[in-house]
């Protein structure tokens, strides 16, 4: 698989590290109850199908990124940000 | 007996498929006797090895997934609660998920209080299990050594192995020389990596023939009343009121008194259906094995160095495996990025292997939990029950999931061997984190 | 009485260069061209081997990778390969083959009598017995069933050859070179694009090197002079492309090891190509599959399309008479190839309406024909002594080979490894791809066009599709040549044949499976294709089911009732055929399995006897000779060397990181416990970091160097973690901070000069230098210019003692080490190693890897009151959960042993004094160390309730050697508890 870097290109997957689903939302810092970061951190959609996820270059150029990918198929889409 | 060469057609139609006469004298118990009187009567059929009746429209109890945990489950149900009237309801072919895909490894050396019972009681259920199923399941206690590679591994390890002691689990504790003895193909020479300074080794763990798991508890099910519905999706959950009363399925409705969800890879989004959302992520876990060759790995050896795991099946292929991909997918499809690195583990840790050859790599999709621990537990919804999230120690797990996932079912109360598999277990601090690798939530 | 001869002219031999190799000891001449198969054969070997589990007498079937009998071990000592194909084996001068799975031999194999008793070993027998007398009974059983399976037998010595791997790119990746791939290459070749023609066999032309037609030969050499002449276009013999995975990866492995490649020279003997290419074109062809009839498995009972190999390709024939059992036109080009090299033909037709102009042609050579006929049985017991046949015509005919023609499987292995299930083809009677990815094309007999001039066509559309997909629209096609016709296919299927005769009808010749384990298994249920294939062992041997899967799984729809595209098909897997392990692993083997990450003091520490320990991929110094020679004494003696003068370790491994801009101050107090906001510039501050599950994560110190940058190290294990860790916060997440972070674990080294001594010792170094008390105080940090270079200077200690961290460029680490050493010798400063260093952190109390394993809170490990009441940081919501905040957990606690005889280890588990041993206990031992302050091994662990117990006596259980030992729970903090030294 290769997964496209915004700064480097597309790359084969072994340079990456994978930073799970970025489409939570992280409670700001220094607000949030116990329950809303529980939920944030443990629980998760699991979609087959469209995913949004982070992943980081982190054998190149270190940069974090969101992509769209397809969980059923592993097809690659856009890098969201 | 037969037509004269003559009388030979080579072409045309389908020829009508083989006669099962049911009136036939067949061998329900499975012996040396029974092979003998078929070997003799070429003509006397075998019993089908369970039966594939139509579903009723109601169960008392609806088990989703005809994997290993899921037939098990319905075992048990039967046997110990006495409870027959139920459906192991499969999209598939049953043993078609994890229970056949696994590098088939059996032990019971883990050192968290909520896990040791737990996985002894499996392995004590693993050495009974070809009795009790009247069905051979290779269970091979050839021993697991684990090799350490350094001194503080070593420490890590004798942790583990005392706990197992005081807990009445066999393992022993032992020194390179100790280890070479045992394995001499292993790479003592100076160009090892990590050079082996010991391991620590549990002789009641082993092997066993993973399909004959699935077979085997599908056919003691059956035999004790167990519908097994092939090739039927649950498509929903009918729920009122916060209680199950049923499931939908492809092939129409099917009401129960009680759901149980087994369906390891895929928990997620059948749980979805059901309203619920889980500290799950499906992950690709690939397995290899090479050619079959004579004997040679007589034990099951694990690697301290990287995840990395081997033994040698009975039919005399190499099986191993190492981690999983790294990232959520449900393809079944590995990355060879990976399959590099476990290649590389192989012929490090034993450089004969380099001249071998892989015959077939696959991948199973498993239940990633933030702690590596799995899931038995009662849900939110009344009535439905949740089996999951078993990581990489499902199929070892098979035998007790089923005894005290049929218990949680049975009694609407989790078994006492599984508390500590709670759902709620994040929310509450109890992270069950055998290995001691963290919550891998952000860093996989 | 021979069965098969060499003709005396023809064939792709080189007869003037002849080979000699060896088999079972004995010599086997034959031509360079030849395989190891065809020289069998040409030296009438016919029963090269014994089946897995009847051990009957078996010959070669196929000319190609499917052959599923002909599996031998070649090479010897560490060289020795099991389980090859004799067909993929090149012939070479020295080259030694042994036959597997027979004693003594394949002729006279005494394990023979299993098939006496073949009839116990149907399908799934095992799973129906070996499981009395007693539950363990199997353990019993198990050697003997497992000396009797597996193949070959491998060496377990350690490989001597050398594997290379590569990564390469193109545009047009062609799998296959017969006459679609060779169409398909230089039609994208002449486009311009870049261009790669993989062929797994030792020539281009797949289908065309077993032919005879001089025209078409002319047409494949003028492909493939064309193809080489082109620098755009790489192509690759002996290179099978093993699998695909995502992202259009494909693997390839060539195999030189008929080049005896020399390891000490750097030859590889096999080269795996990660080749990224932008489009495929699959050419892969088809392979012939048997028939299913009594005796099918006799040695000399062939795929026809082999026999016809054999012959035109490596001039070896039956002797006299070949029949051939066909369902199709395709077999009489091999009836027509063999007649025309001498041999007498009879053909047996399972169709009762054969086309007049077959029979016209065949007729013309002398072939007879039975329409409506096929093989009722095969008599012989080492090879063909005649066949009966069955139906329109019930001959007996004496002959000394059989080719079977059951049809085509065109071979959609590669196109199914992407998840595109293929697809039921009537026409084809066979499984043909189910559909391609957008810059996957299809050409030739994989797309069930198994005429010349169709394949061609084909494949020149493919090539130039793919050429345009990858930007090259203009080409110019290649043309078939002038005279070539397609062949007519014509196939009535015809799974298997009728059972009345009593042999056994083989589906899986390398399985052992016949059709009646197939009707066993579904008598029992194992229904599903999968069921099949796991219950029987079908398809599940090293030629993974090329010649077997169809016929098995149509024979099981026809049991069921269902068609073959409701029955389905199997997953075909990577990889395409066996995989060396060696090649998949390449060089990154043994010391290069990963990479070794060494100080940049490394060179110093080995010149001056160090002796090294692995953590992790570091390689850092243990302990030194100037203090002995075993682990054991010479740690104690570093550790005097630092509790009564000074001594200098090597801290490079931290993780270093640099934290520059406006925000950093903020972005420090949210990632630690405690607080940063305020850190003056100078000062450095021991700090704690939480997962966001309130876990700890990691601890380390960092120091303000001035307004806006800062100056982070962390433990050697969790520095990559840590930066990750803080690059996601920022880029992900708290992007409104305006922060950078660079890692400088690499560029800079850290050097702890510890004892006493150590401000006397540096003073020495670095006279200008005031590091007065009062200068450079407890805890402060200060850059200085030592000989025109920066170090950095921080006052903090990890040994309890007066000590400094130096920090320096890398470049500069071992002059200013060795500097330091030199002019500081007058207070005795030596070196001291990890272990002397792990076991002064112990004394101090400080935790380190094994108790920050992630299962702990803060309160754990007594940090608690680190964390800041009122400031936010991460972690800090979910650190409250419930069972975090129970107050007896497993606490931070020093322990000292009372029994002066015994031992203390790591991993011992701790009791109180009356409790029973057993179970679990109240916690564990962490570290251990021998204290030469206390002159008694002391240790730390985690204790039921922490210090609450200080003072209690328990016990501390090591089951694994029967030891138990008394300790008392004492402080952490062994030395110094009121940090005087520290500030001294």
């Amino acid at each position: 698989m290769m997964l496209p870097c915004p700064h480097c290109g597309d790359r084969d997957v072994s340079e990456f590290r994978y930073g799970g689903d970025a489409s939570k939302q992280r409670p700001q810092h220094g607000t949030g109850d116990l329950q809303t970061w529980h939920d944030y951190f443990f629980l998760f959609e699991n979609p087959k199908g469209p995913h949004t996820e982070y992943w980081q270059h982190v054998l190149g150029c270190r940069r974090w990124f969101k992509l769209a990918r397809n969980t059923a198929t592993n097809e690659i889409g856009e890098v969201v940000s | 007996m037969g037509r004269t060469p003559q009388e030979v057609r080579f072409s045309g139609p389908c020829r009508a498929a083989p006669k099962s006469d049911t009136n036939a004298p067949v061998s329900k118990h499975y012996s040396a006797l029974a092979l003998a009187r078929h070997a003799l009567d070429p003509d006397m059929p075998w019993p089908k090895a369970w039966e594939s009746p139509e579903p009723k429209s109601s169960y008392d109890v609806v088990i989703v997934g005809g994997g290993g945990h899921g037939l098990a489950t319905a075992y048990y149900l039967a046997k110990n609660h006495g409870i027959t009237n139920v459906a192991v309801i499969e999209k598939s072919y049953i043993g078609s998920g994890n229970v056949g895909r696994n590098t088939t490894l059996i032990r019971s050396n883990y050192m968290i209080g909520g896990n040791t019972a737990f996985f002894e009681h499996s392995l004590k259920l693993w050495e009974g299990l070809s009795h009790d199923l009247n069905f051979n399941c290779m269970v091979s206690q050839r021993g697991q050594i684990v090799l350490a590679v350094n001194p503080v591994q070593m420490d890590v390890f004798a942790r583990r192995g005392n706990i197992m002691r005081l807990n009445g689990i066999d393992a022993e504790l032992l020194d390179a020389g100790e280890v070479r003895k045992l394995l001499p193909y292993l790479d003592w020479s100076k160009d090892a990596r990590w050079p082996i300074c010991g391991a620590i080794m549990q002789p009641r763990a082993g092997t066993v023939r993973h399909d004959a798991v699935a077979w085997g508890y599908a056919r003691a099910a059956s035999a004790l009343g167990v519908h097994i519905i092939e090739n039927c999706e649950v498509t929903g959950f009918v729920i009122n009121d916060g209680k199950v009363s049923g499931v939908e399925t492809s092939r129409g409705r099917i009401n129960a008194g009680k759901v149980g969800i087994a369906v390891a890879g895929h928990t997620s989004h059948v749980a979805k259906m059901a309203g619920l959302k889980l500290p799950v992520e499906s992950h690709i876990l690939q397995a290899f094995v090479t050619e079959p060759i004579k004997p040679i790995v007589d034990n099951v050896i694990s690697w301290g160095a990287e995840l990395f795991y081997l033994s040698q099946s009975d039919k005399g292929g190499l099986v191993f495996g190492g981690h999983i991909d790294g990232f959520n997918t449900y393809t079944q499809r590995g990355q060879f990025n990976r399959i590099q690195t476990v290649a590389e583990c192989a012929v490090s840790l034993m450089p004969f292997i380099s001249r071998l050859r892989m015959l077939r790599h696959w991948g199973g999709i498993q239940d990633m939990t933030p702690d590596g621990s799995p899931f038995i537990s009662r849900t939110p919804v009344r009535n439905l029950y949740l089996n999951g999230g078993w990581c990489y120690q499902g199929f070892k797990a098979t035998p007790a999931s089923g005894w005290t996932y049929s218990h949680t079912i049975a009694h609407d109360q989790e078994h006492e061997l599984v508390r500590d598999f709670a759902l709620d277990r994040f929310e509450k601090g109890r992270e069950l984190d055998e290995f001691g690798l963290g919550n891998w939530t952000y860093k996989q | 009485m021979s069965a098969f001869r060499r003709l005396p002219q023809g064939g792709r031999i080189d007869r003037a260069k002849p080979v000699s190799a060896r088999f079972d000891g004995k010599g086997l001449p034959g031509f360079t061209g030849d395989t190891l198969a065809s020289a069998l054969l040409a030296n009438d070997k016919l029963l090269i081997g014994r089946s897995f589990k009847y051990h009957r007498p078996r010959g070669l079937v196929a000319a190609g990778i499917e052959e599923p009998n002909a599996l031998f071990t070649i090479g010897e000592g560490a060289r020795t390969e099991p389980n090859v194909a004799a067909t993929m084996a090149e012939l070479t001068d020295g080259l030694v083959a042994k036959s597997q799975n027979a004693w003594p031999s394949p002729d006279f194999d005494l394990m023979a009598v299993n098939s006496l008793l073949s009839p116990l070993f149907q399908s799934g027998f095992y799973y129906k017995t070996f499981m009395g007398p007693s539950k363990g009974s199997w353990m019993f059983y198990e050697p003997f069933i497992r000396k009797a399976a597996g193949l070959g037998k491998a060496t377990d010595l350690p490989d001597p050859d050398r594997y290379d791997m590569r990564f390469a790119f193109c545009d047009v990746l062609v799998i296959g070179s017969g006459p679609a791939g060779l169409a398909a290459a230089l039609t994208a070749g002449r486009s311009g694009a870049r261009v790669v023609l993989a062929e797994q066999d030792s020539d281009f032309g797949g289908s065309l090197l077993s032919g005879n037609d001089a025209e078409q030969e002319a047409w494949r050499v003028v492909c493939v002079d064309e193809l080489n002449s082109l620098s755009n276009v790489e192509v690759f013999t002996r290179t099978t492309v093993q699998g695909l995975y995502d992202g259009n990866l494909a693997v390839l492995v060539e195999n030189r090891s008929r080049l005896h490649p020399d390891a000490s020279k750097g030859q590889p003997r096999m080269v795996l190509t990660q080749l990224r290419a932008r489009t495929i074109v699959m050419a892969t062809g088809a392979i012939e599959r048997p028939l299913v009839f009594s005796n099918n498995d006799r040695p000399g009972v062939m795929l026809a399309s082999a026999l016809r190999s054999y012959a035109n390709r490596f001039a070896v024939v039956p002797d006299k008479r070949a029949v051939i059992v066909t369902n199709n036109d395709t077999a009489y080009q091999s009836a027509l190839d063999l007649a025309a090299a001498g041999v007498a033909v009879t053909v047996a037709d399972h169709r009762t309406n054969v086309s007049a102009d077959i029979l016209a042609r065949a007729g013309a050579k002398g072939i007879a024909i039975f329409p409506g006929s096929g093989i009722f049985d095969v008599e012989g017991s080492k090879g063909v002594k005649r066949v009966k046949l069955g139906g329109a015509h019930a001959v007996t005919i004496e002959c000394d080979a059989v080719g079977m023609a059951g049809g085509w499987s065109p071979a959609v292995h590669l196109s199914s490894h992407g998840g595109i299930k293929p697809k039921y083809d009537e026409a084809v009677a066979g499984f043909v791809p189910g559909g391609f990815p957008v810059s996957h094309f299809g050409a030739g007999a994989i797309m069930g066009a198994f005429g010349l001039s169709a394949a061609i066509a084909e494949g020149a559309n493919a090539g130039a599709s793919a050429a345009a997909f990858a930007g090259f629209g203009k080409t110019r096609p290649v043309y078939a040549p002038e005279h070539a016709t397609d062949r007519t296919y014509a196939i009535l299927p015809s799974w298997s044949s009728p059972q009345d005769a009593k042999g056994k009808a083989f589906v899986d010749f390398q399985s052992d499976v016949t059709i009646k384990d197939v009707k066993i298994a579904h008598q029992e249920g194992y229904r599903s294709v999968e069921h099949l294939k796991r219950y029987t062992t079908l398809g599940m041997g090293t030629d993974q089911g090329k010649t077997s899967n169809i016929n098995a799984l149509a024979l099981m729809a026809e049991y069921r009732g269902i068609t073959i595209p409701e029955a389905g098909t199997t997953t075909f897997r990577p990889p395409y055929a066996p995989l060396t392990m060696g090649a998949i692993a390449g060089r990154t083997v043994g010391a290069h399995f990963r990479p070794v990450r060494r100080s940049p003091l490394n060179d110093w520490h080995v010149k001056n006897g160090a002796t090294f320990i692995d953590a992790g991929l570091w390689k850092r110094a243990w302990y030194y000779a100037w203090a002995g020679h075993s682990p054991e004494t010479a740690y104690v003696k570093e550790m005097e060397l630092v509790r009564n003068g000074v001594g200098m370790a090597d801290v490079s491994t931290l993780g270093k990181i640099d934290i520059q801009g406006p925000d950093s101050a903020e972005f420090l107090n949210r990632v630690y416990v405690n607080g940063f906001a305020k850190l003056p510039v100078g000062k450095v501050r021991y700090g704690v970091m939480l997962n966001d599950d309130g876990l700890v994560l990691d601890d380390g110190t960092t120091a303000r160097i001035s307004e806006n940058q800062f100056y982070m190290t962390t433990t050697t294990a969790q520095a990559g973690e840590v930066m990750s860790w803080l690059e996601y916060l920022l880029q992900c997440h708290w992007t409104d901070l305006n922060v950078q972070v660079a890692s400088l674990t690499d560029e800079w080294a850290g050097m702890a000069v510890s004892g006493p001594k150590a401000r006397e010792a540096l003073q020495l170094a670095f006279p200008d230098a005031d590091l007065s008390d009062a200068a450079l105080p407890y805890m402060g940090c200060r850059d200085i210019s030592f000989d025109g270079v920066t170090l950095r200077l921080l006052r903090m200690s990890f040994s309890g003692e007066l000590a400094y961290e130096v920090h320096v460029a890398a470049d500069h680490a071992i002059s200013l080490w060795e500097h330091i050493l030199k002019a500081a010798a007058p207070t005795g400063i030596k070196p001291y190693g990890l272990e002397a260093l792990a076991s002064l952190r112990i004394e101090k109390g400080h935790v380190a890897g094994l108790e920050l394993d992630h299962r702990n809170t803060l309160d754990d490990l007594g940090l608690g009151k680190m964390a800041g009441k009122d400031k936010d940081y991460v972690g800090k919501a979910l650190r409250f959960r419930e069972d975090c905040q129970r107050p007896e957990r497993w606490s931070l606690v020093g322990l000292e042993l009372m029994e002066p005889d015994k031992k203390l280890r790591g991993g011992a588990i701790l009791f109180a004094a009356t409790d029973e041993i057993k179970g679990h206990g109240r916690g564990y031992i962490t570290s251990v160390t021998w204290s030469t302050e206390l002159n008694k091994f002391i240790a730390l662990g985690l204790f039921d309730g922490g210090l609450k117990h200080e003072g209690d006596e328990i016990i501390a259980a090591f089951p694994l050697k029967n030891e138990q030992a008394r300790l008392k729970i004492v402080s952490p903090h062994f030395i110094d508890k009121e940090g005087a030294r520290l500030h001294a």
